[in-house]
């Protein structure tokens, strides 16, 4: 039995390591090919300082904005049975499996200069498209289904009885929810919104098509790739890596030392 | 004084029905039900959890029905306590005294004597997940009663505890009500429990209030067949009622005995085996009833005995055990069955 159950770690450990390697492998190779002159390039490059700020900028923004909107929908999902909830289910996950593309095409014809709401919005001044509020309406159009994902299972996991003794007790459904359930839940929704944030921060394909500019850090990285070749790209690329893995760790970590309710 | 004016609440493919009853000030009241009979529906739509589609709730005089839960001033303790895990007890307690806005030292005050009355003074920095199934409860209950409630509400609130922490709750329960003369409405599937605890009883099944009376009446003489099943009449016969000579005489099979109730036709009796006594001989007594028949079974149930007498219907009989042995009976043996008529319940 032993050996049969050595022999299936050894066959994990195999497999594990082989996708390790795919994930690692690439990441540190691009650190080391940059290496520390290639920072040092990239840090005193205004551009790519000023792609690599307005991508932190929106992915921060867009967090924020899905937590605003969707923390009340999940709330929402989780608490009520209604008439199309599946519908609303299936548009929420939508942008998980739409090509980004797509979605930026999508966001286009919507938001875009000549977009059924873009355009009106044009002509009172308003700009959407090759603006902060384009990239950021891109960003969280892929990422938001993370937050509002987490956030109901985080909902979901608490008994509505206990906002129900907190109402019975003299408080608002309102004071239940910010005294008992956000605390209970503000764990997952930590990881909600981190989840939401690396994604936004990630995505290209839908923010390229809708705001060239200003350049996010992917567009930015992007263009020098494609106008100057590999190794020009290599500086912003290594130090975007960088930055986003320092950001996600500590994150991570924060999140890591969150009490948590269950387990004490 | 609670009056519940013919309630009623649909919801989901379950309704309440038409309920009604009155709870007096002090009074602890047992809802008795099976799973799935609507008794949380029932107290979820008197704590304002759920709004009632049609009747009234009237609450110390004044008509509750279209209040919002939080200004019914109801205290609601559940099954699984539902304590706030976030908060340590002294501040699951404090909760519904810091939403009324009174001062921190009043609310310790009123903390600590609640604590002190339910005896979880000593645990009022602890967290719930580090507290026991018992004084999870007393927590519970010490939070509801905080904010002074018109009534307590209780949803199953025993049936999470072992036996030796449930006689610890029953006790505290009684005394909360009998010292404190909180008025109480209790919601159970345990027989148990309702005999302990209630001064009356109201019996639900499929969202309907079946009977309401005290404990003895409802276990001595239950309307209907399934009051009867429920709270464990063994001794339910069903047969024919007549009148014969100004008493009703009902026969099942062919056994025949007398009731004092006056209910003719198809009808089914009970009597309770505490209500029967065993004889070697035929006796003359106020009895009206005396049966013959053969002991085919006895099983120790720990403080009684019980005894199976076939007498062409099979009767259960309790007897002690020092009556067991000074009448040396054992299965095989011939006995006589002797009960009064009052003791034999007919019903539809």
């Amino acid at each position: 039995m032993k050996v049969e159950m050595d022999r299936l770690m050894l066959a994990s450990s195999v497999a594990g390591a082989f996708i390790i390697t795919l994930l690692l492998l690439p990441v540190l190779n691009l650190l080391f090919s940059a290496g520390f002159d290639g920072l040092l390039d990239a840090i005193t490059d205004k551009n790519a300082l000023q792609a690599i700020f307005t991508s932190f900028e929106a992915a921060f923004l867009a967090t924020v904005l899905s937590f605003i909107f969707g923390v009340p929908l999940a709330y929402l999902m989780a608490r009520k049975d209604f008439f199309g909830k599946s519908v609303i289910e299936s548009v929420i996950d939508l942008p998980i499996v739409i090509p980004h593309t797509v979605a930026g095409i999508a966001l286009l014809m919507v938001f875009g200069r000549n977009g059924i709401i873009g355009s009106p919005l044009n002509e009172i001044g308003i700009r959407l498209s090759d603006s902060m509020a384009g990239i950021v309406m891109a960003m969280m159009f892929v990422s938001s289904p993370f937050l509002i994902n987490h956030a109901r299972e985080a909902f979901e996991s608490i008994d509505p009885k206990m906002e129900n003794v907190a109402i019975s007790l003299g408080a608002t459904r309102a004071k239940a929810i910010w005294s008992i359930t956000l605390p209970l839940s503000m764990r997952n929704l930590m990881v909600g919104s981190i989840m939401t944030w690396a994604r936004a921060i990630s995505e290209f394909g839908a923010v390229i098509i809708i705001a060239y500019f200003p350049m996010i850090a992917p567009t930015y990285i992007y263009s020098k790739y494609v106008e100057q070749g590999l190794y020009a790209a290599m500086p912003a690329a290594a130090l975007m890596l960088v930055l986003t893995i320092v950001i996600f760790m500590a994150m991570r970590l924060v999140i890591h030392k969150w009490r948590r309710y269950d387990t004490d | 004084m609670i009056r519940i004016e013919n309630l009623s609440r649909r919801w989901k493919s379950f309704s309440l029905k038409n309920i009604s009853f009155e709870v007096k000030e002090g009074e602890y009241f047992v809802i008795l039900g099976p799973t799935g009979s609507g008794k949380t529906l029932l107290l979820e739509t008197i704590a304002g959890f759920h709004i009632s589609d049609e009747g009234k709730i009237i609450i110390e005089g004044r008509d509750m029905t279209n209040l919002k839960p939080n200004e019914r001033k109801i205290g609601f303790v559940y099954q699984d306590y539902m304590l706030f895990p976030n908060m340590n007890v002294r501040e699951n307690i404090g909760y519904g005294l810091r939403i009324s806005g009174m001062d921190e030292a009043s609310i310790n005050k009123r903390v600590e004597e609640l604590a002190e009355m339910l005896s979880i003074s000593h645990i009022l920095h602890r967290y719930p997940s580090n507290l026991s199934g018992g004084e999870k409860q007393r927590v519970a209950i010490a939070r509801a009663l905080a904010i002074k409630p018109a009534v307590l509400l209780l949803d199953e609130p025993l049936s999470s505890l072992d036996e030796m922490l449930r006689e610890r709750v029953i006790r505290d329960l009684k005394r909360i009500n009998r010292n404190e003369g909180m008025t109480v409405i209790h919601v159970t599937h345990s027989r148990q429990e309702a005999i302990l605890l209630a001064d009356r009883i109201a019996v639900i099944n499929h969202g309907e209030i079946l009977q309401i009376g005290k404990p003895e009446d409802i276990f001595r003489k239950p309307k209907n067949r399934f009051i009867a099943e429920f709270v464990g009449v063994e001794n339910l016969f069903k047969g024919v009622a007549r009148k014969v000579n100004n008493i009703t005489l009902f026969e099942t099979g062919n056994v025949k005995m007398y009731s004092s109730m006056h209910i003719y036709g198809d009808v089914y009796a009970s009597i309770r085996p505490e209500d029967i006594i065993i004889s070697l001989k035929k006796v003359e007594s106020s009895a009206r009833n005396c049966i013959y028949g053969t002991i085919k079974e006895m099983v120790d149930m720990g403080n009684v005995v019980r005894i199976t007498v076939d007498c062409g219907v099979p009767f259960m009989v309790n007897i002690t055990h020092e009556s067991m042995r000074d009448m040396n009976l054992e299965p095989g043996k011939k006995v006589w069955l002797l009960f009064k008529a009052q003791n034999v319940n007919l019903f539809r």
